[in-house]
């Protein structure tokens, strides 16, 4: 499109423009447009039900119901809040499934490997903990080579450790990888956390935009971003206490 | 430091040995479940002691005189005839009729059982057409098709083969069409968004996922097709376990007849023992309960 403003065609990982999805007649993406740049990680926010993972699933191919134009690129993997891995198929196996012709086991253990998990290739899912289950599925999403790596929500079924451990690895992966991430999210701070762009979705559309440039690695709270979360709460309509409370109240 | 409330003084009694607990605490303690089992029994041997407590029983009232020959032969009359039956060759040759006709009957039943299910299960037409046929045909009671097929068929092997047939179909039929139907959406919606096709996502997730509820119908049509024989060969049968039962009957031959229902129940013991062999190789990716 020669009106995109974002830069040269090529280096676009999805356009979409004028994309609407409605559920029984109720719009839950409404005119919706948006451009992800191909190695960008961008964070997508937003309350339960605001649509976040209906776009996610529309990119991916999994809902077609839909009008508008949306362009995306042919390679791209999902990694889901469960795991879904295949309970009846060894973990490389998993690993394997959909990729075209008959590759060998060591391309599932490099994968494997990447995240951590080369030790447990010829294990079944059922054996694995729920950290190890996510990374499981996020070689699965690697092992294809995205361009485009859809995350919905994967960290929201860890525990608060292995969440830790397991943002850093995508962080690690996408700077290894370099391809476009698209994390849907409801935590502010991991979005702030992991990505270059932080977006959030409100009635049916992008409702505000904003870069996130505090140089890598971030930790979570430093003053770089207190600013930028507090503007992304009241975008998401949580209002803050003016001054941060503290056990002791000022004296007047 | 203003405090609104002083704490009690408890400076002296932290220090005193008195315990909140007059007498303490009952303390219980945990052993490892290798040490709460004294006696280890190996799993067959309980197993096993059931049925041997009920023959002893069995040939203690025969012998005592309180269980007539003519009402139920002894245990031992019974391993008699068995071994004669055996022996002149009466038994083999009646088992590997018998046997012969369940096989075809769970071949043939299996195929149009599992290749229905298949078509209702993995397409809405295929459903639309062939479900509600199925469930029509299912209430009718497949013992009193047993005129109609020998009208049809006659009375060799084909009437009983056919009788076998449409029990494993019916019983195979409903499990696997709710084991395709039963399987988890979001898996079916992962493999997809893995790029596989409609055959790939039928080989790889959907009968996969189909694999416990079909093998749910196998221990259900087998069972089915023990009883169908049983129906086939009572009725106008000139060989099997069935006829035999059938002329014994004519002589009051009790211990002949529970010669063969030994064989029906032996035959349903192995029938299982395949069964839990292929469940072990086939569903070993379950995270079931095992029983403690």
């Amino acid at each position: 499109m020669a009106t995109d403003l974002q830069g040269p065609v090529t280096t676009d990982a999805v356009r979409v423009r004028g994309l609407t999805r409605a559920f029984e007649g109720r719009p839950v993406i409404d005119g919706l447009d948006l451009t992800l740049r191909a190695g960008e990680f961008t964070a997508l926010l937003g309350h339960s039900g605001c649509g976040k993972s209906t776009l996610l699933r529309v990119l991916a191919g999994l809902d077609r119901d839909i009008e508008g134009t949306v362009l995306v690129p042919k390679r791209r993997a999902v990694a889901f809040q469960a795991p879904r891995l295949m309970p009846w198929k060894r973990v490389w196996r998993n690993v394997l499934l959909g990729l075209p012709g008959k590759p060998e086991r060591t391309v599932a253990e490099r994968a494997l490997e990447e995240v951590g998990l080369g030790h447990r290739s010829g294990a079944w899912p059922k054996t694995l903990s729920g950290g190890e289950a996510q990374r499981a599925s996020l070689a699965r999403a690697l092992v294809r080579e995205p361009d485009l790596l859809l995350l919905d929500e994967p960290f929201g079924a860890l525990d608060a450790l292995t969440r830790i451990k397991a943002q850093q690895l995508v962080a690690e992966l996408w700077q290894r990888r370099g391809c476009a991430v698209l994390l849907v999210t409801h935590d502010v701070d991991e979005a702030l956390l992991l990505a270059d762009r932080a977006l959030v979705m409100r009635d049916g559309v992008i409702a505000y935009d904003t870069p996130v440039t505090p140089a890598r690695p971030r930790t979570p709270g430093a003053p770089a971003l207190t600013e930028l979360r507090s503007r992304l709460l009241a975008e998401l309509g949580v209002e803050q206490p003016a001054v941060p409370s503290t056990s002791h109240p000022t004296a007047a | 430091m203003t405090v609104g409330h002083a704490p009690p003084d408890i400076s002296g009694k932290s220090l005193s040995l008195e315990p909140p607990h007059p007498h303490g605490l009952d303390l219980v303690a945990v052993l490892p479940s290798s040490r709460r089992r004294r006696l280890a029994v190996p799993r067959w041997l309980r197993r096993a002691v059931g049925p041997l407590l009920l023959l002893a029983a069995w040939q203690v009232s025969s012998a005592t005189g309180a269980l007539g020959p003519d009402v139920l032969a002894s245990p031992g009359t019974i391993a008699r005839a068995g071994r004669d039956l055996v022996a002149d060759g009466t038994l083999p040759s009646a088992m590997a009729v018998s046997l012969q006709r369940v096989v075809f009957g769970l071949l043939i039943g299996g195929v149009v059982g599992v290749g229905l299910a298949l078509v209702s299960g993995l397409s809405r037409l295929g459903e639309d057409l062939v479900d509600a046929t199925v469930q029509m045909l299912r209430t009718v009671p497949w013992v009193g098709l047993i005129p109609l097929f020998i009208i049809w068929l006659g009375i060799g092997e084909a009437p009983k083969v056919a009788l076998i047939a449409l029990g494993v179909a019916f019983h195979l039929y409903l499990n696997v069409y709710a084991g395709i139907r039963g399987v988890d959406e979001q898996l079916v919606e992962a493999g997809e968004s893995l790029g596989l096709g409609r055959w790939g996502l039928v080989r790889h997730v959907v009968l996969p996922g189909a694999l416990p509820g079909a093998m749910t119908g196998l221990r259900y049509s087998l069972a089915t097709a023990w009883l169908a024989l049983v129906f086939g060969e009572s009725i106008n049968a000139e060989d099997g376990i069935g006829f035999l039962m059938n002329q014994a009957r004519e002589f009051f031959r009790t211990d002949v007849i529970v010669v063969c229902l030994v064989v029906y129940a032996f035959l349903g013991l192995l029938a299982d023992a395949v069964v839990r062999t292929l469940e072990r190789l086939l569903l070993q990716w379950r995270p079931t309960f095992k029983g403690q």
